[in-house]
């Protein structure tokens, strides 16, 4: 396989008398998905913040396309590449969707030859764009999101962070608040991501997802790596054992 | 993954106008209302209410004290906040500008000690929202309860710096600040249409305003977006503080002198004209333009019962009516829009 795009060496991770995170290291590869299983108190959320910037580890090093970024903040890791999708997706429910792909960095223009104001029918073109690259069809680009779907919703979260050219995406239980019709459209919209050469970390609690979307499938157990499989090698029985920290 | 919008029905289209636009027509209504009563009733002094120029003045002033305290408080209601203290902070805006006037009478010219009262008012104001701003921002003080303390500790203060009650002063300049007139129009409401326009361009227009909405939606979505919402939720108290010290100022002008309590009779109609004009109490939305249809209303309702000799109780009647049905009409908008179709909401 090529050069890894993100690879975690030795993090360990204590909260006082607790150690949430046991030297884990793992590799993520561009165009895969892995998934990060675990029961509760795992460490899947220690883990994905050490990588995402928001926790720095006690000891070890995370290494992005060969970068030391170890210690470096939330907002430097998102410019890097690497994005979180947490569950409440941190969208604007108010605002619409051209707005909320560009919140942060909006696009201006001047009226009058001096006077800055916001483009909106820009970022709602580019948000258009930036949609349907990832086959997903929003129609009514200037209603507040809260209006659209669960599934249109996650679906505005992902593509925001690959717009702005992330590799690496982290989805923190993205199917978990989903119908069923929806959560397949969300596991499309993954394999295109994966065609596109982006590396997913897969956090769900669902068996029958991560054999779904899977290539890998890492499984933590009191903060130490329990196993790691290839999707095609595994089967439910022995993640779950895995999990329980029997196998 | 093609999910398709809601199909809206042409009623369902007409019910959504009706609900984005009945303030609008709420005003023309209140405006007719008025205009057939004075028509047909024969006891008004004049027999038209819209068509003379006094009444309209009356109205604009009306509707000027509203909006000063009102603009900023648009922002601080987006940003999913409130300010309750603006009704004292601008008694003491009025009380502290009068007080440095009264003491440089006879010291300096008129115009430059009623220039350093204006000075002097707007930074004791925005004292106090930089303070309220620290609360909500940096120790979390629900913004409810952190500004209702605020306006206890301004109203004290501006009784002791009155010394317990109104501070007349004679300034000419002041007098004509607030009594006199710019291209037909009196200077308040000149001033006022100015800082509407400023702030209803930093709202619509600019990435502040943009941020405002976006922390009243989602206060995540402007952390993911590396707004910087201490310094911005500050800046939102500090500029309420200074409308609200401006109306103090307008109120020193016109009736020259600081009163302690000028603006307490006028906050329950400032926070009425920002939710007439669709404001939501859990943030997130809101205009400016809507807050001056809110503000004309209001003083419409209560120029307009005076003007027909209705004992003026009934405009507490009427306000406090207005308000609850803006409340119910933003649920129903709400309904109206999520109903229509595959929206599952949050």
């Amino acid at each position: 396989m090529s050069e890894p795009l993100l690879a975690v060496r030795q993090v360990d991770k204590r909260f006082g008398g607790t150690h949430a995170s046991r030297t884990v290291s793992f590799d993520l590869y561009p165009g895969e998905v892995l998934a990060l299983a675990g029961d509760n108190g795992a460490g899947k959320s220690t883990l994905i913040k050490m990588i995402s910037g928001v926790y720095t580890p006690d000891s070890g090093d995370v290494f992005y396309q060969g970068k030391n970024i170890t210690g470096r903040n939330p907002q430097d890791v998102r410019d890097l590449g690497i994005e979180t999708i947490y569950q409440d997706l941190a969208l604007a429910d108010n605002l619409d969707v051209g707005v909320n792909l560009f919140l942060g960095r909006e696009k201006m223009k001047k009226v009058l030859g001096f006077l800055p104001v916001l483009d909106r029918k820009l970022m709602r073109e580019e948000a258009k764009k930036a949609l349907k690259n990832l086959g997903i069809i929003v129609n009514d680009l200037d209603i507040p999101v809260r209006y659209l779907s669960g599934g249109q919703r996650q679906a505005i979260a992902i593509s925001r962070a690959v717009y702005w050219n992330a590799k690496v995406l982290i989805m923190d239980e993205p199917t978990a608040a989903l119908g069923v019709p929806e959560q397949r459209e969300v596991k499309e919209l993954i394999h295109r991501l994966k065609a596109q050469g982006v590396g997913i970390i897969f956090i769900s609690h669902n068996l029958v997802d991560i054999f779904d979307v899977s290539d890998r499938i890492l499984v933590l157990e009191r903060g130490r790596v329990a196993g790691e499989r290839l999707i095609s090698e595994t089967n439910d029985d022995e993640v779950v054992k895995l999990m329980m920290g029997a196998a | 993954m093609a999910v398709n919008a809601p199909q809206a029905t042409r009623s369902n289209e007409i019910l959504k106008f009706l609900t984005k636009a009945w303030s609008w027509l709420f005003l023309i209504l209140v405006l007719l209302f008025f205009e057939l009563w004075s028509r047909f009733d024969g006891n008004t002094r004049v027999n038209t209410f819209i068509f003379n120029i006094a009444s309209v003045q009356s109205v604009l002033l009306y509707a000027t004290q509203y909006l000063m305290m009102a603009l900023g408080l648009t922002i601080v209601i987006i940003s999913a906040g409130i300010d309750l203290s603006v009704g004292f902070t601008s008694g003491l805006a009025s009380v502290t500008a009068a007080v440095i006037i009264k003491n440089l009478t006879g010291t300096l010219p008129d115009y430059l000690s009623f220039g350093l009262a204006v000075i002097g008012g707007i930074l004791m104001a925005m004292l106090f929202g930089y303070f309220n701003g620290l609360m909500v921002a940096k120790l979390k003080v629900p913004s409810f309860i952190g500004t209702l303390g605020t306006s206890g500790v301004a109203r004290g203060v501006a009784f002791l710096i009155a010394g317990g009650s109104t501070v007349a002063i004679k300034n000419t300049v002041a007098r004509e600040f607030g009594n006199g007139d710019l291209l037909g129009l009196p200077i308040p409401v000149v001033i006022a249409a100015m800082l509407t326009l400023v702030f209803h361009y930093l709202l619509s227009s600019t990435k502040f305003g943009l941020y405002v909405y976006a922390m009243g939606g989602n206060f995540n979505s402007a952390v993911r977006a590396g707004v910087n919402t201490t310094r911005l939720t500050i800046s939102l108290y500090v500029l309420s503080a200074f409308t609200a010290a401006i109306f103090g100022l307008f109120y020193m002008g016109r009736f020259s002198g600081g009163k302690p309590d000028a603006g307490d009779p006028v906050l329950l109609n400032a926070v009425a004209a920002v939710f007439i004009g669709g404001a939501s109490l859990t943030g997130g939305s809101g205009t400016v333009m809507g807050t001056v249809i809110g503000a004309l209303i209001l003083a419409i309702i209560q120029f307009g019962l005076v003007f027909i000799q209705l004992p003026p109780f009934w405009q507490f009647i009427a306000v406090g009516l207005v308000i609850i049905l803006a409340v119910l009409i933003d649920q129903f908008r709400d309904r109206l829009i999520r109903g229509g179709g595959s929206g599952e909401g949050r």
